[in-house]
Order: C-alpha cells, then structure tokens, then sequence
C-alpha cells in the first residue's frame, strides 16, 4: 500500500493522507514551533493551573417539587437537610496548565463538563477537591450572560467598562471602537435602545466587544461568539489573535469546530467529566469528529 | 501531571526546568493565586476605592432607568414621598389623631417619614442588590460590594429630592430657615454610614437565604413604628420600665428622626434628644458602616456562585 504516509508530527503511520493534507500539516507543526520558540524567548510561563479538580453541583429540591409546607417546616426545625439532594458529579479529575499566549479550544459533546471547568477558572463556581491557580483575575464570557437589559447599550458599554476597573477617561477613548466593534449601529441607532430591545446576537455581540476592549490576562469564552454572524465571528476572531499577542491566554469553548480550528492551536476535549485528548487543535478535533460520526 | 502535548512543548522550548514541579510549587514561582480566592481586607478596599466611578455611574443610570416606563417619568422623584406623607397624614393625622400633644405634625410626620423611608428603602434594596444583579456578577469581575453601595446611593439621591420637598413643606408650614437646617449635612452623611453598612449586611444575608426578601418588609414595618415616625415615643417610653426606655431611645433610626426634626423645626427642642447624641450617632453609624464592610467582605468569594 503506497498511501501509507508517516505522520510528520507523531511518526505514526497514517492511513490515505493527501499531499496537500501532509502540507497542511507540516506547515501548522512549522507554526507550532515557532510559537513555541517565541514561548522560549519570553520563558514558559504559565497563567492558568488545574490540578486534578472535581467538581460536584449541589441540586436541592429535584424529582419532588419543592415539597409542602408543612415538611419544609419540619426539616428546617429538625435541621435536616432536604430529602431531595441530587449530587451531579461534573467535573471528575481535570488537570491542565496553560500558558502565556496559549488559545485553548475545550470541545466535548453537550454536558461534558466544558463550560462547568470554564467557571471554575473564573472562580464562580468552587471546586470539591483540588486546585485552580490563575495569574490575575480572569474574565469569563458567557452565552447567557446578560448585562442591565432594562438599560442602553451606551450606558452598558460605559457601566461594563467601568465595572472591569477603566477611568472615566479611558471609557471615552474606546467607546467609539467598542460600538464600532460590536456593530450594532449597523442597522440603526441601536446603541441608544434599552439592551432588552436587541436581538441575542446584537447583544452578544455587545458584550463581546466590551470584555475584549480590556487587556485580559485570562480570557474565558464559552460559546459567546457562537450568536453572532459570520462577519462578526472573523472580526472576533481576529481580536482573540490580537489578545494573544499581547500575551495573554485564551480558553474557547465551542461546537464550532471551524471556529476552533481557526483561533486555538490547542485543544482539550472533555467527556463525561474526563479530559480524553489534550493536543494540537488538529490531532484532537480530527478525533473528535471521528468519534462523533461514529455515534 | 502534564500531558503529553505539554511535555512535547516543554521538549521544543529547550529543557523545561519546571517539569519537576508539583502543579502548587509551580503556581507558587510564577505568583499565581488560587482562583476566586477572596482578596485582603486592605486590597478589596483598593479594588473598591478604583471602581468609585462605576458605583456612582451604575446609580445614576439604575435612577434614571427607575421611573423610564411610567408616563410621568421623574416627576415621580417627588411624587412618591409626597403622596407617602399624605397616607400618613390621612392616616395618623386625620382619622387616628395622633396629632394630639404635637406642635407641627405635618411637618412632623413628613420629617419622620422621609428620613425612615431612606433607611427603609436601603435595608430593602441592599437585600435583593445581590440576587437582582447575578447576572452582572456572573458576568464581569468587580468587588461585589460596589453593588449595595451603589444601591444606598440611589436611596441618597433620592432623598435629595425628598429633601428638597420637606424644605418647601417646612417653610410652607411655617417653619422659619435657620442656621440650624446646616446640621442636616453631618446628618444625612452619618445615616449614608449606618444604612450603607446595613444594607452591606442585608445584602450579604439576602445573598444566601433568599427567604429573607419575603421577611424584611414586616420586620421594617415593626421598625417603624418603634421609631417615632407618626407619634412621639416619649409617650410610651414615659410609662415603659427604665431598660426598656433606654433601649427605645438608643433606636438609631429613632436618633437620625429626632435630629432631622431638631435641625429643621424651632418647635422641636434639644431636651428630645437623649445626652451625648452626637456621640452615639457616630457611634452607630461606625459600628454598623465598618461592621458591615467587613461582614461582607468575608463572603466575597461566594457571591454569585450556586
């Protein structure tokens, strides 16, 4: 069989692998070098450790309502706790080290753990055993992480700049790059509308805009660009890039394997709480999707 | 532990001088800290001190956003204690009669009600400034005590207005303007103190038993009426035992009444105010303004988590 290639990374034999896939290959590993040549310039740094968390959510109340009143009553007296308690065991055992200038990709199919390990790192959520320990505070972006909706997208742009520790003066600087950023005044005077009026795309878009108008050491990003439309995503994409440069690191979560593809030069794909491959964004989505088909 | 692909990066990078590190040894030469740890007393006050621009910013916008959906809009600022004041006034003043015994009542009335409804409105904003923002605080990182902060701040603006309204009503009643109204500055700013700090303290104890949203108005209620808003409490600490008429009178939200009134109107003498007022005003105002800051800021780490 002369369609026997050596994998040029691993060594191992692939089965059919096309020259213009070979190419392909070569040049991401040539990138990969060279990225982590400038890592050795700059030292091995690392902004982000996870060291063998578990993480158990809590869930009063399930299967039996929320109970009569009367045995609510008698279990605050007697100071039982609840009957009901459901232990979800989400993250079981998860450790990883991220470093300076890393895009990270997590995939995983849906209640894998991916977006439960991302609020973890963002210190939202505590962990039941193990560790998490990060260079400053990193700032987590999620799907459904709405602002002041009853307020306009101006006063969110300047309050949500504010609250991430920005001056008075640096939030008039930016102000016009974030609304142009976002593009939300494409379709009209939007950026003067309560945030409730937009559409979830306009408003992810915002909120994207506003986290990444500051220098984040860690940035967390859990679906948030998944809302947004094509030409916004190559804008954010371009950003994420930028972030990097300036050394900071990059966690992506999507199902968008395009989009994982094109930002993260490694990636972490998580199944039922465990990591199951952690490597160069192409090795491991080319198994993930493999398994995936094979469902 | 590290993964194969690290190791592969670590091998690129030249010998890795780090590989034999265990992941806390690690974190500790690089100064990483662990994530959502709560910050020092002294740093979380920096970290508040930076975002004064946000709280102050988050209040306006919260006010002008307050009264956006009715027809009136800002009219309201003023129309709210007013007609708060006219329910009392129809109440206790008109078919109870408590007006018995005390020179002014309107004006009275209006004093009580307006410098309680400040610390009533904190106490109750502080309670749910937690839970009506998790979504702000799941989404961006700022020190969480920014929130009840800025949620008395609204109250204060508020009361400007209000204040604004028992002027007129002081001088329409025919109260003359005195050098003594000036005392309503060191006032307001010691009852800002003590309701900061307790809505700091509601905002904590909201956080985690929700419940508490359901309990607060009726513990206000009996608060209120303990502190002198529509009667003089000198009619029942007269005949109440020694302690208990200690107790009454040493009522903060009963000091911030009588002083206001005491600012205000030339029929409210000094003999009101228990001795050393100024002193045990202060006294409160610090006891509850450092005591909540502090009661708050031991929780920070778990606002928002659930």
């Amino acid at each position: 069989m002369d369609d026997l290639v050596k994998d040029p990374v691993t060594g191992e034999t692939l089965v059919a692998l096309t020259p213009e896939q070979i190419e392909r290959r070569e040049l991401l590993e040539r990138e990969r070098i060279e990225r982590a040549e400038r890592q050795a310039k700059v030292g091995h740094i690392p902004t982000v450790i996870v060291d063998d968390i578990h993480i158990v959510y809590k869930i009063y109340g399930a299967g039996v309502g929320k109970g009569s009143a009367t045995s609510a009553l008698s279990r605050i007296v007697s100071r039982r706790t609840s009957p009901a308690l459901t232990e979800v065991h989400a993250v079981k055992g998860i450790s990883f080290t991220a470093y300076k200038g890393e895009a990270i990709g997590l995939i995983g199919s849906n209640g894998s753990g991916k977006s439960t390990t991302l609020s973890a790192v963002a210190g939202l959520l505590p962990v039941e055993s193990g560790a998490i320990y990060t260079d400053g505070q990193p700032s987590l972006l999620g799907v459904n992480a709405t602002m002041m909706s009853d307020l306009t997208g101006e006063r969110n742009v300047v309050l949500g700049c504010l609250a991430m520790g920005m001056s008075k003066a640096e939030v008039k600087a930016k102000y016009q790059d974030i609304v142009d950023f976002s593009g939300i005044q494409e379709r009209g005077d939007f950026v003067s509308l309560p945030m409730r009026t937009y559409s979830s795309g306009m408003a992810a878009r915002l909120r994207f805009s506003i986290a990444a108008a500051k220098t984040h050491d860690v940035l967390l990003i859990d679906e948030a660009l998944a809302t947004g439309d094509t030409a916004f995503q190559k804008r954010s994409e371009d950003r994420i890039r930028e972030l990097r440069k300036e050394a900071g690191t990059v966690f992506l979560v999507s199902h968008n394997n395009k989009s994982i593809r094109d930002t993260c030069d490694r990636t972490i794909w998580l199944e039922a709480g465990h990591i199951r491959a952690d490597g160069p964004t192409e090795d491991v989505v080319k198994e993930y999707e493999d398994y995936m088909k094979s469902r | 532990m590290s993964t194969v692909y690290e190791q592969r990066v670590a091998g690129i990078a030249g010998a890795n001088p780090d590989a034999a590190l265990s992941p806390a040894e690690l974190a500790a030469k690089y100064g990483l800290s662990v994530s959502g740890k709560r910050p020092s007393l002294p740093s979380y006050t920096r970290q508040l001190w930076s975002r004064r621009q946000f709280i102050t910013a988050f209040a306006t916008a919260r006010l002008i956003a307050m009264y956006t959906a009715a027809k009136l809009g800002q009219i309201w600022q003023v129309m709210t204690p007013l007609l708060n004041a006219g329910v009392y006034y129809l109440v206790f003043g008109l078919l109870l009669g408590q007006s018995r015994g005390i020179p002014d009542f309107i004006a009275y009335l209006c004093c009580g009600v307006f410098v309680f409804q400040f610390t009533q409105s904190a106490i109750l904003s502080g309670t749910r400034s937690i839970t009506d923002n998790l979504h702000l605080i799941r989404a961006l990182h700022f020190p969480r005590a920014c929130l009840p902060i800025a949620f008395t701040v609204i109250q204060l603006q508020q009361l400007i207005f209000s204040m604004g309204v028992l002027g007129v009503i002081m001088l329409v009643s025919g109260q003359p303007l005195t050098w003594h109204w000036l005392l309503v500055l060191p006032i307001l700013l010691l009852q800002s103190v003590f309701n900061t700090g307790l809505a700091l303290i509601m905002a904590r104890i909201g956080a985690k038993t929700t419940d508490m949203a359901q309990l607060m108005p009726f513990v206000i209620r009996t608060w209120m009426y303990l502190s002198g808003v529509f009667w003089a409490v000198s009619t029942f600490t007269a005949k109440a035992p020694h302690w208990a008429a200690i107790l009454l009178n040493l009522n903060p939200a009963l000091i911030f009444n009588d002083l206001m009134r005491y600012a205000l109107m030339t029929s409210v003498p000094a003999s009101i105010l228990p001795s050393h007022v100024w002193l045990i005003t202060a006294g409160w105002a610090l006891v509850f303004g450092l005591g909540g800051y502090i009661f708050f800021w031991r929780s920070e780490e778990e606002y928002g988590r659930g």
